[in-house]
């Protein structure tokens, strides 16, 4: 097995049953492991509710860290599709040209940087940097900003060893509110002054729902496009030729970032509370329990995709669900998107190759299931073409 | 060269023309409201989607088994529905109406 490779944990359990159990703090969740059952269950947001008590439809549950409703994405229509209106063509900015010539810019520093020094971990010293630093962009602020950012280190919400931990999760809840203050104080032309001076259905956004938008921004694009990036360059550090063949086929590029994000999953899942005693899959699910959309299992679907388990960097049909899908889908992903096109193709420009020197797998405990979602450390060696 | 119109949900009727890549990507180059192509062409977003007029079908062809499954839960879809990043901007479409569905 390659370093690179996240193996499929749901596999048997995908064929057989169709879901999977997970013990979360004791509100258990049943995983909707096929894409077809997946993509009905995401659809119908009167039976399958996001806009449950904040935190629940994440899992692990965070109910007990946070009371702060995250906006748009725990609402259900019509609220929610009024609030993701709201912010949508914010959102949309990074398909504009100066954004895409600044994250260009970014990246292509941070890579030549890392491209001067003997070994580099690729978490803490390049995904983590990439992310904050391209999250200024998303929010309209100074780059420097981002060292703060870096200083929290890889888990905002996570320490060593715990699920969940409160006291880590109020620092980035105070610092968002402290920059909810200085825009109050002081507007810009940036995302926390955009929202406290927007409307929804006529009404101006309040504190808390800016709050709410803020700290979604935050946590949804943390770990997740930490996960992206490390396992690019993990892929990409055992897949040399892969790299030559995007230099030599840059049309195939968009591609390759959708095969990537599909292989990747590097949302594992994201739950949803059942409103009324219904069925998924053939199995009774009881109301006020919890179900999970399992991305990383709909993903590697044989039934839909053909060698699943491969990356097939060209791959035409690639209907993944790793940016949701329906109403609730990845409000971040457009950012995502042109961040990891232009890491790819600047990592193919600038990069002969990779040495994969060290690595710690982060593995997800999912209780019936194991899954590695990633790396806890990757330390390489990258070679200048 | 293949000219082809796009009626978007205001009515408004744009009539473009192209000879390569997908009816999404020659949409967005034309900034056609309601297309947005999100995931860039292989099927995963259903944001570029369209009602084939009937008497076009036979151009265009029907939607794979795979853009079926994505149209299947949005309410807006009928059996002229395609995903316009499927189509391929060729001769062979030249003439088509399509009425952008969102």
């Amino acid at each position: 097995m390659k370093k690179s490779a996240l193996p499929d944990p749901f596999a048997a359990a995908r064929l057989e049953k169709g879901i999977g159990h997970m013990n979360d703090q004791d509100d258990p969740v049943t995983m909707i492991l096929r894409l077809k059952d997946l993509r009905k269950t995401a659809h119908n947001y009167k039976t399958f509710q996001s806009g449950a008590t904040p935190g629940r439809i994440v899992v692990p549950s965070e109910v007990n860290i946070r009371d702060t409703r995250q906006i748009p994405f725990e609402l259900d229509p019509p609220e929610h599709t009024a609030y993701r209106a709201a912010v949508e063509a914010w959102f949309r900015r990074p398909l504009e040209e100066d954004y895409t010539r600044a994250l260009t810019g970014q990246i292509e520093a941070l890579v030549n940087e890392v491209l001067q020094r003997d070994t580099v971990e690729v978490v803490s010293a390049f995904a983590l940097p990439l992310q904050s630093r391209a999250l200024t962009l998303l929010l309209n602020i100074p780059e420097a900003e981002a060292e703060i950012w870096i200083s929290w280190g890889t888990h905002v919400f996570r320490s060593e060893g715990v699920a969940l931990d409160g006291d880590k999760a109020s620092i980035l809840y105070d610092y968002i509110d402290e920059q909810i203050d200085r825009a109050i104080a002081n507007p810009g032309e940036d995302l926390y002054s955009v929202l406290l001076a927007s409307a929804v259905n006529g009404k101006p956004m309040t504190r808390e729902e800016v709050r709410g938008v803020m700290i979604l921004t935050f946590a949804g694009g943390r770990d997740t496009l930490i996960n992206a990036i490390t396992n690019s360059v993990a892929y990409f550090a055992e897949h040399p030729e892969s790299l030559t063949r995007l230099r030599n086929e840059p049309e195939i590029l968009n591609r390759a970032v959708e095969e990537l994000v599909r292989y990747f999953a590097p949302l594992t899942h994201m739950g949803r509370v059942v409103t009324q005693d219904t069925e998924v899959c053939a199995h009774a699910v009881r109301a006020d329990s919890r179900v999970s959309l399992c991305w990383a299992s709909a993903n590697r679907d044989a039934a839909v995709f053909d060698k699943a388990d491969e990356i097939v960097l060209d791959r035409k049909l690639n209907p993944h669900v790793s940016f949701g899908f329906s109403h609730h889908n990845c409000l971040g992903a457009t950012h995502a998107r042109q961040l990891l096109r232009v890491l790819v193709a600047t990592l193919a420009e600038k990069v002969a190759s990779i040495d994969l020197l060290d690595h710690q797998d982060n593995i997800e405990d999912l209780d019936q299931f194991k899954r590695k979602v990633g790396f806890d450390s990757l330390t390489v060696r990258f070679h200048a073409r | 060269m293949a000219n082809i119109t796009f009626i978007t949900t205001d009515g408004t009727s744009t009539t473009v023309s192209g000879n390569s890549g997908s009816v999404m990507e020659l949409a967005r180059d034309h900034s056609i409201e309601g297309i947005l192509g999100n995931c860039g062409g292989v099927c995963s977003c259903a944001t570029c989607h369209v009602h084939v007029a009937p008497e076009d079908v036979r151009k265009t062809g029907e939607a794979s088994e795979i853009e079926r499954d994505m149209l299947e839960l949005d309410d807006n879809a009928d059996e002229y529905s395609r995903l316009c990043c499927q189509i391929v901007v060729s001769d062979a479409i030249d003439g088509v109406v399509l009425r952008v569905a969102e």
